[in-house]
């Protein structure tokens, strides 16, 4: 078999800011380091962030720190965060910020040449470090660009299909070059998961081709677990017309910076939508959200910033309530309340988009928009100080990883958590490889069949194409599992989902190995099918409605469930086991933050 | 709203390949990229093509869309005739791998070469004190998507294949620039900008920012600037005697 | 902070060394697949710049007609010869009677344009092919730019700024003497000393927004911060930066008019429109 074949310390899967920034710190600490992704370095999914990077700095806002953060962050997962994620998040986050200064980054900055802070939903304070709406492209780029001055090497528009494994734990990883369709193998006894999420298993998400849920499919199929797969954040805020770019985010700073949301009657509904849970922080006038713009000290914050879960599910009501826009979304209005001069400067990239995209002119008319899929909570069970997995070896970081946000994700937090996380994993996956005599050499075996697995959709002549079942996929998660789920309906889609598999099984693709995007598909699709049965599988099992989880059938929060994980692992036949697993307890001097 | 275009896609690889019909199905608000999906999920199962965002963020789907550089994603329909033919091209500066995948290396060689950022310490605090007016003009070029759609272009390289080791592109030239207005960086980057990455090369046609996607002005905010300051060290002498007699820093 | 030294370079790229031949581009036969009228742009700058060099040359060799009281023709100011008409300005020395005045002063302005980063642009494009438009290939198989000489000739730019500001006062000294009457007493205008003034006027809108004085008044320094009266300016000129085009041609034709109408009027072809 023609193989190319790398020896390194650590492997990282995936170049976006986990990724880097693991492979960054495995890098320093000694590591023989390579990056393997899917696409371009610098291409990855991060360059989409628009808000911020939340970090406690208190640059604006002495009174920020780290407990508020912290706070903050717990509550808007609705406490089922693993609280020393949260609490390591809250602490490193400034000097993860930081750092990316000395490595060139630009913020914008305040007054008084610090980093400036912006508002977000969720965070009590302002607190979002950014670069106008484009914060993600500045990570991405800082984070690029250190990568090759330290001389990292990173393998492009590669792909890894199979961890190899043996009775210690990790020992490489395979995959092909998409270009030429050639298979590599690394040896390498640490190997972080760094691949983002899942959202391409949904019809309307903002999220890229790239994810496919590779990451956490390959470490279900390495033995570890994933946690909290039944969460699936909806941004509130996607753009809903015209129907090619469905899905596209539409920044949160757009309400951070004055924007409100209306329904077709041109009402503020948001008013009518804010849960006990968050009244005694939310402004309950309309003069009295307005006023907060200016004078946060001595007025609450408008409901538009509610944590992501409320604000999507609410406008999910509206439009089914029929108050919806002509294209079936709700009206995000900044043009009637913002200078044009104000609009531009501050949302230069939304600005762009909407005129580019939808010929929409967002400093003279509401944009629409609607729910978006756009992050998974759930990811690989990891150990919160070195983001372990269960397998030895094996590493996750960033979206991929599980736990940091619970049942919801704050807006910002997924910057901060690429970047402490990420660094905190390519630190353990470097000491791991350190502290291992000796390096198992990769079996012939298990790289001939997974190079067979990966060739089979070529053999296979008349089987269905790719897109068709990828297609199939996508709307029966949109129809069966998306915002609003009931029993039957989740039923019903695992045995969609048990019929897909199958006929994954007879894919058959066209053409030849070079740069083929339809065998490249084959390639994904179980990954996403694996994921989409987790997560249907959890979702059916919580019977609760809880942040990024809402029950039809079960509409209220439950407190047993409150003290419940639950854990997705593979099967002996390949389909997904689920667990029950107790939360972790916090520590008394971190619950009492909660008591104030 | 629905119609039927004529689409004109080139197909091969580097041994060799042609321009191809299609008539394909356009719906309402759609742009290229979408028809190129189409193709792929209904025609051309096979047809290579590198995306990501589809959005105009990551400068992934870069083309040359009737002789045009062009972002897929960025190029809506309506900006075409229904009864034109489309022609899509790979990017014609760079090697092609398939169909309209080609192959960017050249740009991450040239991003390899440059000398890295190196900032001047944190102040006492730990923090580092900048103004928003000092950081602005480095945020422009920062904006920057990597298409390389400016890198195609460029004639210095389209038209002249041997440039391409002196010449690192409007690319990186702009990246000189925003390294050389960096208000921490502390390395002098002129004598590389001329001698190593080609910037005499630039006879400022302007075609970079004709394409650029995110409207940044690489030749008069960025290149022109730089080739300035270039004057300053290089080639004028008042500037130089200047420097030399007050001792004076490059502000 | 700590950093390692590089190990290695950068991305790893497939299949390389393995002895395969180099990358090839995209077979496409085609110069360029542009669909629009691409060549119009160039042809209209090459015909518009060469119609000014011919009259240009013209007015310059023909040694007469340029001045005519009180008015007298940028083509010909400041005039510097013993053998000028008008006493518009010293007059330093007797140079051959075959030259031309105008010779010795439109070197100047000459300069400024010719090594101008718009007129570049332009003249690269229109005349050199060097690309006759984006994305359509040039004729020429070997190119430098300007990398070594003689184009490296245009890092001096600056400098014909320079004099081209001391041109600019001269002339609007000129537009300014406009206010006298054939007599030289003051307290006359007519046409004749509009078109001077917008000519200066366009003239120092045109220097002013120029690349290398925006360099010069603040786009060298790095921390504006610390300079806030040159950040200021630098922010005006970036403003008229951005309209520089607009000025070079608009203040070409402004000259050529400039010195027709004096040519109009020292023919006596017609006469100044006098409004007091």
């Amino acid at each position: 078999m023609e193989l190319e074949r790398h020896e390194y310390d650590v492997v990282v899967v995936g170049a976006g800011g986990a990724g880097l920034r693991a492979a960054i710190e495995a890098h320093e600490s000694g590591a023989r380091t390579a990056v393997v992704c899917k696409s371009l370095l610098g291409k990855a999914h991060t360059v989409m962030a628009e808000g911020g990077i939340a970090a406690a700095m208190a640059n604006l806002w002495p009174e920020d720190n780290w407990r508020v953060h912290f706070r903050d962050t717990m509550r808007g997962g609705k406490m089922l965060n693993h609280w020393r994620m949260a609490q390591l998040h809250a602490q490193e986050a400034p000097d993860r910020v930081r750092e990316l200064e000395d490595w060139g980054a630009l913020f914008d900055r305040t007054a008084d040449g610090l980093i400036s802070q912006r508002d977000f939903g969720g965070h009590r304070y302002a607190r979002l470090a950014h670069v106008g709406d484009r914060t993600g492209l500045e990570l991405i780029r800082t984070l690029q660009q250190r990568t090759v001055a330290l001389g990292i090497d990173v393998y492009m528009e590669c792909t890894v299909t199979r961890l190899l494994t043996d009775e210690q734990g990790i020992t490489g990883a395979f995959g092909y070059w998409r270009e030429s369709g050639r298979f590599v193998a690394w040896q390498a006894p640490s190997v972080v998961l760094a691949t983002g999420g899942i959202g391409k298993s949904y019809k309307v998400t903002s999220n890229s081709w790239e994810y496919t849920g590779d990451g956490h499919s390959l470490a279900l199929q390495a033995g570890a677990t994933l946690v909290n797969m039944e969460f699936v954040q909806f941004h509130p805020t996607g753009m809903v017309w015209p129907p090619s770019v469905r899905g596209i985010l539409v920044t949160e700073s757009v309400r951070g910076d004055g924007g409100v949301l209306k329904n077709s009657a041109g009402n503020r509904f948001m008013f009518d939508y804010i849960p006990d849970f968050f009244r005694k922080e939310t402004a309950e006038t309309e003069d009295e959200a307005d006023r907060w713009y200016e004078d946060k000290k001595n007025n609450r914050r408008p409901p538009e910033l509610l944590p992501r879960d409320e604000v999507a599910r609410a406008i999910n009501s509206e439009v089914k309530a029929g108050r919806g826009t002509p294209h079936g979304g709700v009206f995000l209005d900044i043009a009637s309340r913002r200078s044009a001069d104000y609009i531009r400067k501050r949302l230069p990239s939304m600005y762009h988009q909407f005129k580019e995209l939808a010929e929409v002119d967002i400093t003279a008319e509401a944009m629409e928009v609607g729910p978006t899929c756009h992050y998974v909570m759930g990811g690989v069970e990891v150990d919160p100080d070195t983001e372990a997995a269960r397998v030895p070896g094996l590493f996750a970081a960033g979206e991929v990883a599980g736990g940091m946000h619970g049942s919801n994700r704050l807006g910002g937090n997924s910057l901060s958590d690429l970047l402490v996380f990420g660094r905190r994993a390519g630190a353990a996956a470097a000491g791991h490889a350190a502290g291992l005599p000796h390096r198992s050499e990769l079996p012939d075996a298990a790289l001939a069949d997974a190079a067979r697995a990966a060739l089979a959709p070529f053999e296979r002549e008349g089987g269905e194409n790719p897109y068709t079942v990828q297609h199939d996929l996508q709307q029966t998660m949109h129809d069966l599992v998306g915002i609003i789920r009931t029993a039957p309906e989740m039923e019903q889609a695992l045995e969609r989902i048990a019929v897909l598999k199958e006929r994954v099984a007879n894919l058959s693709v066209e053409g030849h190995r070079q740069y083929n995007p339809g065998w490249h598909l084959a390639l994904d699709l179980p990954h996403m099918l694996v994921v989409s049965e987790a997560i249907a599988r959890a979702a059916l099992a919580r019977e609760e409605s809880r942040g990024g989880h809402t029950r039809d059938d079960f509409p209220a929060t439950d407190a047993e469930w409150a003290r419940t994980n639950l854990i997705c692992a593979s099967a002996p036949d390949g389909s997904v086991a689920l667990t029950r697993q107790p939360l972790p307890q916090m520590p008394s001097e971190l619950a009492e933050i909660f008591e104030s | 709203m629905t119609y039927d275009a004529r689409f004109r896609v080139w197909r091969g690889d580097a041994t060799g390949g042609d321009l191809q019909d299609f008539t394909v199905q356009v719906n309402e608000g759609e742009v290229v990229l979408d028809i190129i999906h189409r193709l792929q999920a209904t025609q051309a199962g096979d047809l290579a093509v590198r995306w990501n965002c589809k959005a105009g963020k990551c400068g992934s789907c870069s083309a040359e869309i009737n002789g045009r550089p062009r972002l897929m994603c960025m190029t809506r329909m309506g900006t075409f005739g229904e009864d034109e033919t489309v022609t899509v091209t790979p990017l014609r500066t760079f090697p092609v791998i398939r169909d309209l995948v080609t192959d960017v290396s050249y740009n991450y060689d040239k991003a390899a070469q440059i000398p890295a950022f190196t900032p001047r310490a944190r102040d006492g605090d730990g923090n580092h004190r900048m103004q928003q007016v000092d950081v602005e003009r480095s945020q422009e070029f920062r904006k920057c998507i990597e298409c390389y759609l400016c890198q195609d272009t460029c004639h210095v390289i389209r038209d002249h294949e041997g440039n391409k080791a002196a010449f690192a592109g409007p690319r990186f030239l702009i990246r000189l620039a925003e390294l050389d207005m960096h208000p921490l960086d502390v390395v002098d980057r002129r004598a590389a900008a001329q001698d190593e990455f080609g910037l005499g090369y630039c006879n400022i046609t302007k075609c970079c920012s004709e394409v650029c996607p995110e409207g940044i002005h690489l030749t008069d905010n960025g290149i022109i600037p730089l080739k300035e300051r270039v004057v300053d060290r290089r080639y004028d002498p008042l500037t130089w005697l200047g420097s030399v007699i007050r001792r004076r820093p490059r502000d | 902070m700590t950093a390692t030294a590089p190990r290695r370079t950068g991305a790893v790229t497939p299949g390389s060394g393995n002895g395969s031949p180099p990358p090839r581009r995209a077979a496409i036969a085609a110069r360029h697949l542009r669909t629009d009228r691409w060549w119009i742009q160039p042809l209209v700058t090459m015909t518009v710049l060469l119609a000014f060099v011919v009259y240009s040359s013209f007015r310059a060799f023909q040694n007469a007609y340029y001045f005519a009281e009180p008015y007298i023709s940028p083509f010909y100011s400041p005039c510097i010869t013993t053998g000028c008409e008008g006493d518009t300005f010293p007059e330093f020395f007797t140079g051959p009677s075959f030259i031309s005045p105008a010779i010795y002063i439109l070197i100047i302005p000459l300069g400024l344009r010719a090594t101008c980063y718009y007129y570049r642009k332009a003249y690269y494009r229109s005349f050199w092919l060097s690309p006759p438009a984006c994305a359509v290939g040039e004729p020429h198989r070997r190119y430098t730019g300007e990398s070594r000489p003689p184009l490296l000739v245009q890092n001096l730019h600056r400098y014909a700024l320079y004099a081209a500001l001391v041109f600019n006062v001269i002339l609007t000294y000129d537009a300014v003497l406009g206010f006298r009457d054939e007599t030289g007493e003051w307290g006359h205008m007519g046409l004749g000393t509009l078109v001077l003034l917008a000519n200066a006027a366009l003239l120092w809108l045109y220097s002013l927004s120029c690349h290398s004085c925006r360099h010069i008044v603040g786009g060298r320094l790095n921390h504006f911060s610390k300079h806030p009266l040159r950040y200021k300016a630098w922010t005006q000129i970036s403003r008229l930066n951005a309209m520089h085009a607009k000025f070079a041609w608009l203040s070409l034709f402004s000259v050529a008019i400039a010195d027709a109408y004096v040519f109009l009027l020292a023919t006596g072809t017609i006469s100044d429109l006098r409004f007091f």
